[in-house]
């Protein structure tokens, strides 16, 4: 089910641990290779990137991948198209390590309820 | 109460990004009854407990969100009416043939100012609940398959122009306002909940900037030890789960808030007040919308504000 993006690895590569880094603010955990980006990051309890419907539909978890491997699977275009693709701007919660990775975070919790004739500052914690 | 025009929510039509992977969480984990497959590739499925042929189906595609809503009126004739009088009001429709859905008569499709695809029908096959007519059986096995809600209950649309919407459900269609969230100046309504019987809600808008999103569509549960049971469930197949379980404050409906492989969030629902059209509308301040979403923990989720498909 898994697309390979920009990556080879066997299969037995999926279970070592990497190190993902958010460069935004420095912070660091592990995430092996079967695990989402977003979901080890949300569930070792550390912070930074905006966790939303954890199945790519959403778009607040964009982050665009910096340095690493990778393997993705399916999120919608309304938040990702060819050109973020291109760019490595893809969402956290459909992103599977296969190397060391660094990112920074793009996606934002901008629109919301009633926030429809202003400007919001970007939250992204 | 006679009930006339809009009976109920009939179908929802949702996309997903991986059909497959999707058909196993709505049948095996929602517990949803598969009841078809059509050549463009939609899969239907039905609550345990209904008795038309679908009430909630979905297609693949590349991005998630909902196609269109469907709600059942009475008959062919009270169709046209509810068409004729859309039309007077100042809005267009369009007449989808019979059979273009499986099991579904001519189906007439307007779109809302908050950019949603609504649908009204008169006729769907009555497939049945597995329980016989004569004599029948409080519930069936299938009722024991996964989560296995009831019922598709309501759903909660994202979009811009909610005052526009309320309207058309209320002058038009025979819906009316049973709660509302206020702007935080007051002096609009942020989010409506509209029923169209004695339902807490048939429909519900929130005020959003992007048009045609999905909130989420809700299922609803027989009580609120099934609805922990949901929970459990949830968590036993690592589904998303985005609130609860907790208790609204708005509606007073038991809920767990949670995603579908594709991040629609769907909701398992129990319970609520039972209004009539005659009760004053419950009103909420913002700054209480905190308790109206999460009455025990009193907490304006962001994600609730933010996330939608």
């Amino acid at each position: 089910m898994k697309a390979m993006d920009k990556n080879e690895q066997p299969a037995e590569e999926t279970r070592m641990p990497h190190t993902v880094t958010i460069e935004d603010t420095g912070e660091r955990y592990t995430c092996a290779g079967e695990e989402s980006l977003l979901s080890a990051m949300a569930r070792l309890g550390r912070r930074g990137i905006p966790v939303g419907c954890r199945g790519g539909g959403c778009g607040v978890c964009k982050v665009e991948i910096l340095r690493g491997e990778f393997d993705t699977r399916a999120m919608s275009r309304d938040h990702v198209d060819d050109a973020d693709r291109a760019a490595g701007r893809l969402l956290a919660c459909r992103v599977y390590p296969a190397s060391d990775l660094s990112l920074k975070v793009v996606g934002k919790l901008q629109k919301s309820v009633c926030r429809t004739d202003r400007q919001v500052t970007p939250v992204t914690r | 109460m006679a009930m006339t025009g809009v009976l109920r929510p009939g179908h929802a039509q949702v996309r997903v990004l991986d059909l497959e992977e999707s058909v196993r969480f709505y049948r095996d984990v929602l517990g949803l009854v598969e009841t078809g497959r059509d050549a463009q590739g939609r899969v239907y499925f039905k609550c345990w407990d209904e008795r038309d042929h679908h009430s909630y189906v979905i297609r693949e595609s590349d991005r998630a969100g909902i196609d269109f809503f469907g709600f059942r009126v009475l008959n062919k004739a009270e169709l046209d009416r509810l068409e004729a009088d859309l039309n007077a009001y100042g809005l267009a429709t369009e007449r989808i043939p019979a059979g273009e859905m499986l099991e579904t008569g001519e189906r007439v499709r307007f779109t809302l100012p908050s950019g949603h695809a609504m649908e009204l029908y008169a006729e769907k096959t009555k497939v049945g609940n597995g329980i016989p007519l004569i004599n029948p059986a409080p519930w069936s096995l299938q009722r024991e398959h996964g989560i296995g809600p009831v019922r598709l209950d309501h759903a909660l649309l994202y979009g811009p122009n909610v005052a526009e919407v309320q309207k058309i459900f209320t002058e038009v269609l025979g819906f009316y306002l049973v709660e509302r969230v206020l702007t935080p100046d007051g002096n609009a309504n942020a989010a409506v909940w509209l029923s169209c019987g004695q339902k807490v809600h048939d429909i519900a808008f929130a005020e959003y900037p992007e048009p045609g999103k999905l909130h989420h569509c809700s299922f609803l549960m027989e009580s609120w030890d099934q609805v922990l049971r949901a929970g459990d469930i949830m968590s036993m197949n690592t589904v998303p789960v985005d609130i609860g379980p907790t208790r609204h404050g708005v509606t007073r409906g038991c809920t767990i808030y949670a995603w579908d492989p594709s991040g629609n969030r769907f909701e398992t629902f129990f319970g609520g007040h039972l209004p009539y059209p005659d009760y004053e509308t419950l009103t909420w301040t913002f700054d209480n919308f905190g308790q109206g979403l999460d009455y025990p923990q009193r907490k304006l989720h962001e994600t609730f504000l933010t996330v939608v498909s």
